[in-house]
């Protein structure tokens, strides 16, 4: 009986990786648990191990294919006294669909038809559209080149140009250096800038969440990384008590220029501890300011604001997103304003706001509901705090109708707050009430189709437009 | 290792620095008169402070110094310019020692807008770059992963600076400070963590609160090495932290001062101290009171006389009066103040 070897994944959020080298030609004998492949990807390499004795039959995806999608067939293993030569190969391994642009696209999964992809890779399968040339926001001077960058290189490349700007800057966190970060956000740092700015600490969250705050206190600009921020809740008395509100108590004296950074949100089927969005949570805090970035040009130019600025800043990524690819200006100093929401898709009909992921579901929406003669006006907000309430209130002024879209709760979330906004500054405006989309108030389920459940997604954004629109 | 070729090991009993005799630790009679004027200083204005609240004229939370000057007083004495100090709540007394204006202090608690923090940040939050006092921290043990960090700066920047950070006998029971000594170990970040025992962390003695009691041990597990010192003695205190200074600026990291001292007045004005007997505050104020050893030893070698102490404790009071003159009768914070200071 054949055995198939089948891409593996490398995370519970990895959709596809490049096949990089056979370590064994067809016809070679393998033992179970031999390395006979390696594959990458851009966060990490694995070491493919054979699951049964036997012979290599047949290569099915040769050396140095890009985009194979987790659980395509790579390879066939004939079982001992099997005929290799006559071992038929299961189904063609198709690499996925899209270069460049369309880094996370679907593909067919072939060993596993019968369950339904999580919802997460589901709606973010679309390739980016964002940030065509006629969208681009105004920091971004016409005529600019633009270079191709998932948002996880962005960030690193903001980090590593403001490092080589001032040398007050240091990163600190778990895995930061020489593990290249845990989701290889801080690839390549410790090499250029040394141990002594690329701190490895213990897995000691309030600790040094309070050391990175002294240190700002002294005058340096620490960007401490979570590995996620659910972690960060460890450190949350620190980040609130000591760095957002030193400086008020100071009457002004002191000084807290750092950053928290890391993934924030779901990821995929990691269930209620490791799912969860806190962008409502610190957007709560005077002294803070929350920054939550969606394509890879933002998420650069707000780092680097980030940075510079002279307050706290919690910087909320998205595990999911730091794969995916968009147009990044290529300037020598590009940066973002905190603040400043985007108009990411202009519109007149209904206005959908959103940021982090939550934009993938209003794009897609949007979308979809112009095939159905809607046009949305679709806001990335970027920041949170402080909310650029002004460009929600002048697009609401101009469709008269609005949705909201994130994946945080319901309860005081981020969309409680701006339908409160809408309504002391555009109440009489609107011509229905706003509706918010967002993720379920339970704690996020582990089975695939109950977190699918749980997450917002396109449709519901549609329904809801809909609903505002009486359509 | 660490912890036994620790220079600083062994130099007094552990267990008995109450009664050890503080050895190596002599002063000139300069250094008695400043320990003095310090103390002095720190004493009135907390007797002061509290009379003042008494009158409804210092709100909040108030949490009085008065039996540990000698911790914080000594300890400066073996700093240099530019070094750190950070602490906790209980923090007028290391704010005037650091040489912050007393005028200054009392008009925070009095919560005026020539305070320290502009009537913002009251008792328990009171900041002074000029005298490199980081606070001020009213969450119990958070200021011991911020020293540490203001510790981690001056490695960064190579500024041979070492950072005190101050807490109780209740903080170091706080996870956060275990997190601290592990990476000021890893990293020999240059603080000198000193550990305030006063015997209770508000109504607990270290005895129902700590598993392990004596508190310079606390950083065996990282290695790091610790000493029990009389926090009574002004001597003692400089004497140990001046060790402490000098491995720290040697580049060997983090050490631990366990002070042993006490406070005559309860955790805060609220507190009536019914955990303890009166007889026990009143043999420590009789027997190791940290000014009164010190104004004998003068007077007993003639290093100065009554008149002279009398002299000092005049112009300490002045000083006093004037400050508890001057804070209640500043303004208040202009209202439009409510909404400055909050971001850059």
């Amino acid at each position: 009986m054949a055995t198939n070897i089948l891409m593996p994944a490398l995370s519970p959020t990895m959709e596809q990786g490049r096949l990089a080298k056979w370590l064994k030609k067809e016809g070679d004998a393998v033992r179970s648990g031999d390395v006979i492949a390696e594959i990458e990807t851009d966060k990490a390499t694995m070491e493919v191990e054979a699951i049964d004795d036997g012979t290599l039959a047949k290569i099915l995806v040769p050396d140095g294919t890009d985009n194979v999608a987790v659980n395509t067939p790579i390879a066939v293993i004939a079982a001992e006294g099997e005929d290799a030569g006559s071992v038929k190969a299961p189904a063609a391994a198709t690499p996925a669909r899209g270069g460049a642009n369309g880094g996370e696209a679907p593909v067919a999964r072939a060993e596993t038809a019968p369950t339904p992809p999580p919802v997460s890779t589901a709606v973010i399968n679309e390739p980016a559209k964002d940030l065509r040339a006629k969208d681009l926001p105004p920091e971004i001077p016409e005529g600019t080149a633009m270079v191709t960058q998932s948002v996880r290189e962005a960030l690193r490349d903001a980090m590593a140009e403001e490092m080589r700007r001032d040398g007050s800057v240091f990163v600190i966190g778990e895995e930061v250096a020489e593990y290249e970060g845990a989701y290889k956000v801080t690839q390549g740092l410790l090499q250029e800038f040394g141990p002594h700015r690329v701190v490895d600490t213990p897995i000691t969250e309030h600790g040094f969440a309070g050391l990175g705050i002294g240190a700002a206190f002294a005058g340096l600009r620490p960007i401490v990384e979570f590995m996620t921020f659910n972690f960060a809740m460890q450190a949350m008395d620190q980040i609130i008590n000591s760095a957002a509100k030193t400086r008020y108590m100071s009457g002004g004296q002191m000084e807290c220029p750092i950053v928290f950074r890391g993934p924030n949100g779901a990821a995929a089927r990691v269930a209620a501890q490791h799912s969860q969005d806190y962008a409502a949570w610190y957007s709560h805090i005077p002294g803070l300011k929350v920054v939550v970035p969606y394509t890879a040009a933002d998420a650069k130019g707000l780092l680097k604001s980030a940075i510079r600025d002279p307050n706290p800043v919690i910087f909320l990524e998205n595990e999911i997103l730091y794969g995916h690819k968009f147009e990044v200006p290529k300037l020598e100093d590009f940066l973002v304003p905190i603040g400043k929401a985007r108009i990411a898709r202009a519109g007149k009909d209904v206005t959908i706001v959103s940021f982090g992921i939550g934009m993938v579901y209003a794009l897609k929406a949007a979308e979809e509901l112009e095939h159905e003669g809607v046009s949305a006006e679709v806001v990335d907000l970027r920041t949170i705090r402080p909310m650029d309430s002004a460009t929600i209130i002048q697009s609401v002024k101009k469709t008269g109708h609005c949705v909201t879209v994130e994946e945080g709760w319901p309860q005081s979330g981020v969309s409680a707050e701006i339908i409160a906004k809408i309504m002391e500054e555009a109440f009489d405006y609107l011509d229905a009430p706003v509706v918010r989309i967002c993720g379920k108030d339970v704690p996020m389920p582990y089975a695939a189709n109950l977190e699918k459940l749980a997450l917002p997604n396109a449709e519901e954004v549609v329904a809801a437009a809909k609903a505002v629109l009486y359509r | 290792m660490a912890a036994a070729s620790s220079p600083v090991r062994g130099k007094t009993a552990p267990g008995k620095a109450q009664n050890a005799p503080s050895n190596g630790a002599s002063f000139s009679t300069e250094e008695e008169l400043a320990a003095l004027r310090t103390m002095l200083l720190i004493r009135r204005f907390e007797e002061k402070a509290g009379q003042m609240y008494g009158m409804g004229l210092i709100g909040g939370f108030c949490h009085l110094y008065i039996g540990q000057e000698a911790v914080v007083t000594g300890v400066r004495m073996a700093a240099v310019e530019g070094d750190q100090t950070i602490a906790s709540y209980r923090d007028h007394g290391h704010m005037l020692a650091c040489g912050m204006d007393p005028k200054s202090v009392m008009a925070e608690l009095t919560g005026r807008k020539s305070g320290a923090s502009k009537g913002k940040g009251g008792s328990m939050h009171m900041f002074s770059k000029a005298a490199n006092f980081y606070g001020g921290h009213g969450i119990v043990g958070a200021q011991v992963p911020l020293g540490s960090g203001l510790a981690f700066a001056n490695l960064y920047r190579g500024n041979g600076k070492i950072c005190f950070t101050y807490l109780g006998d209740g903080a170091a029971n706080q996870g956060q400070v275990y997190e601290s000594f592990n990476m000021a170990e890893l990293w020999k970040l240059p603080v000198v963590y000193i550990i305030e025992n006063n015997r209770y962390a508000m109504g607990t003695s270290v005895s129902r609160s700590s598993a392990l009691t004596d508190f310079s041990k606390r950083g065996q597990s990282f290695n790091i090495p610790g000493e029990q010192v009389d926090g009574m003695d002004v001597r003692a205190v400089k004497a140990a932290a001046g060790r402490a200074a000098e491995w720290c600026r040697g580049g060997k990291g983090p050490i631990i001062l366990e002070m042993q001292t006490y406070r005559y007045r309860g955790h805060s004005m609220s507190d009536p101290a019914k955990y303890r007997s009166k007889d026990e505050v009143q043999k420590m104020r009789e027997e190791h009171d940290p000014i009164e050893q010190v104004r004998a030893r003068l007077l007993a070698n003639k290093q100065a006389s009554e008149d002279d102490l009398k002299k000092i404790d005049a112009e300490v009071r002045a000083i006093v009066a004037e400050a508890a003159e001057f804070a209640p009768h500043e303004p208040e914070p202009e209202p439009a103040e409510l909404w400055t200071d909050v971001l850059a």
